[in-house]
């Protein structure tokens, strides 16, 4: 990258030492070695899915490659759901004492007494995280797409690569989330325990509870007695958008549509609506109209989270220990 | 001289209703070492941090060689070398790889980082561990390690945060000694925090006595003990045998008349049966001798003398200036 005679500009010295760092942390190999094992016996399951499926010319089916991230025989999870499931812990994982430790060690007063603008340090460390993150989710999926192509023998066509990138940005937004609000949280409590904690709390929150209180709330509201159509469809699409509080909701929205190209919507569509339809797969572009709302949001949360680090850490006067 | 290298005009710093630093005034010239005394809590280490600008000052003017700490921090920090006060290095990294990685941040190309941070290792002593991690350093040994550290950006003024608390003696007698000889050498400009006089007196050209975010006294050892010293250096406990066989007895009366008599006696007073005698010069002879030849039975006396010690632990115990 840079040779030894030239002058490396402060910013991108943190940004190798930050990467440098995530990479030989342990808490980075473990998180690594779960998502492939899991990422592998998924994997697994839809290959012997496959042996008994073979492509037709039924639209549903017409995406072949796609399937390897969506379908499973039932033991194993699909692809997908592991991502949904494990991409946050994994966020949490590489943010949660970004601040805090190097200010309990002493190590961040020492950084910034030297000439380098405070920001430098919270943004190398998000870019380090992301620069990471970004490779892990391009070479995961990529390698799924590689043992594809070697197991099936049927090549990929260019919209499935297509999807299966624009997937890979998905999910890379999606843990980047995460990674800020564990930032947040790293800036915001002293102790990297209780930061880890608050991050951890929020993910099971969300990935386990939410979706339960969601379904009490619609219990309490749906009426007892016959209602019209449409208010029926109107009282759907409220508990569909209480569910999209949730970004793990948003991101299944988004990632669905994107690798299974016959979801047409994602709210209530009437009979009506959908007569006359042909039951055909949407093209990229439209899927990604259908997810772009989703997506904007993941990513206006992510850019929330990080204003909210930096104003934290802006202001703060950093003492030492 | 020239241009003073750290000047502060009327700086002050609140946090909330709590006062840390009261409208300070100070100012430090090029090549001097300027200890900064005060007890824990005095504002010694919110004033250091002004003057680097990584806190602002509620009011007032911090300027650094001639720059605005608090508009143009970076400037500041390229000039200026800080030592936190219990410096933190990456554990997992070694004292070699953390030096080159300050010296990158000052942007110093690799080649020559390593270099300079094998250099400042050797004159700082740790040559021999240069490739174990920091991890396993002990207190003294981080503490030269930060003054390596804050040496690898050649800087102007090196700002030393209680650098010597915590370190055994003679941990501390040759961390004193490798700063006078950075003075010495490179005419860099020192300012050494600390709340242990002694320290502060074996190296420092001037001192500033810090209390409650005030500034008490600033000058060398020996005006600023002139300038404190006032009301008095020694005190001269004295007892007599006052039973009833032993004759005369000396009362508070006997010394307040004396006093009047005497210059150098500046208050008396009698506390738990003990007559006090303060005085600018050592009179205890001259009293005990005047005492036996008026015929009392002295059978006590005991003189303690003030330095400049006895004045810093007493406004350290929460005196303001010093009476008796």
């Amino acid at each position: 990258m840079q040779t030894n005679h030239s002058i490396v500009h402060p910013f991108w010295v943190i940004v190798n030492k930050e990467i440098s760092d995530i990479i030989k942390s342990w808490r980075f190999i473990i998180m690594l070695a779960i998502v492939l094992l899991t990422c592998t016996g998924s994997l697994y399951t839809a290959f012997t899915g496959f042996a008994t499926a073979k492509p037709t010319n039924d639209p549903e089916e017409s995406f072949f490659f796609l399937k390897l991230f969506t379908i499973s025989d039932g033991t194993l999870p699909p692809f997908i759901v592991f991502i949904s499931f494990l991409g946050p812990l994994l966020g949490i994982s590489m943010g949660f004492d970004a601040i805090n430790s190097e200010q309990n060690k002493g190590t961040l007063s020492r950084v910034l007494s030297q000439p380098i603008y405070r920001d430098y340090v919270l943004n190398a460390k998000f870019l380090a995280s992301l620069i990471v993150l970004s490779i892990l989710f391009f070479s995961l999926n990529l390698l799924v797409l590689g043992f594809g192509l070697v197991i099936i023998g049927i090549p990929p066509t260019a919209e499935e690569v297509l999807r299966i990138l624009m997937f890979s940005v998905v999910s890379i937004v999606y843990v980047a989330f995460w990674l800020n609000l564990s930032i947040l949280f790293s800036v915001r409590f002293r102790q990297a325990t209780t930061s880890a904690l608050a991050g951890i709390s929020i993910w099971l929150f969300f990935s386990i509870f939410y979706n339960m209180i969601v379904n009490v709330i619609a219990k309490g509201i749906s009426p007892r007695q016959m209602i019209s159509e449409y208010q029926l469809v109107s009282l759907q699409k409220l508990i569909q958008n209480i569910m999209r509080l949730n970004p793990g909701q948003l991101f299944d929205d988004a990632t669905t549509t994107l690798l299974v190209p016959s979801v047409r919507s994602l709210g209530p569509l009437t009979m009506e609506q959908m007569s006359g339809a042909i039951p055909s797969p949407l093209p990229l572009g439209q899927s990604m109209m259908l997810v772009w709302p989703q997506v904007t949001a993941l990513f206006a949360g992510t850019l929330v989270f990080f204003g909210l680090a930096y104003l934290l850490f802006m202001r703060r006067e950093i003492r030492s220990r | 001289m020239a241009e003073p290298i750290i000047q502060l005009q009327n700086i002050s710093k609140k946090y909330g209703d709590f006062t840390a630093v009261d409208d300070l005034s100070l100012t430090i010239e090029k090549g001097e070492i300027f200890g900064l005394l005060g007890p824990n809590g005095s504002g010694k280490s919110t004033t250091i941090l002004m003057m680097l600008g990584l806190t602002e000052p509620s009011a007032g003017e911090v300027k650094v060689c001639g720059i605005d700490s608090t508009s143009h921090p970076i400037e500041v920090k390229r000039k200026v070398g800080y030592l936190a006060e219990d410096v933190g290095f990456y554990d997992d990294q070694t004292a070699l790889e953390n030096l080159v990685y300050s010296a990158m941040l000052n942007g110093i190309p690799k080649k020559e980082a390593t270099q300079k941070a094998e250099d400042l290792i050797e004159r700082v002593g740790l040559t021999g561990v240069k490739n174990k991690k920091t991890g396993k350093f002990s207190k003294g040994m981080r503490q030269r390690l930060g003054l390596a550290d804050v040496l690898v950006k050649d800087p102007e003024v090196i700002i030393l945060d209680e650098p010597t608390s915590g370190i055994d003696p003679k941990g501390v007698q040759d961390f004193l000694n490798l700063i006078i000889e950075l003075r010495d050498e490179h005419g860099i400009s020192i300012l050494f925090s600390s709340h242990d006089l002694q320290h502060v007196q074996q190296v420092c050209d001037r001192i500033g006595i810090f209390l409650e975010g005030k500034l008490m006294a600033v000058g060398d050892i020996r005006s600023l003990s002139a300038k404190l010293l006032t009301s008095g250096r020694y005190l001269i406990e004295l007892g007599a045998d006052n039973s009833s066989e032993a004759g005369k007895k000396l009362t508070l009366g006997w010394f307040q008349k004396l006093a009047s008599s005497m210059n150098e006696i500046d208050s008396v007073s009698e506390e738990n049966g003990l007559f006090k005698v303060l005085s600018s010069q050592d009179i205890s002879l001259v009293l005990s001798k005047k005492i036996m030849e008026e015929g009392y039975n002295l059978n006590f006396l005991n003189k303690k003398e003030f330095g400049i010690e006895a004045i810093y632990n007493h406004l350290m115990e929460g005196g303001t200036a010093y009476a008796n």
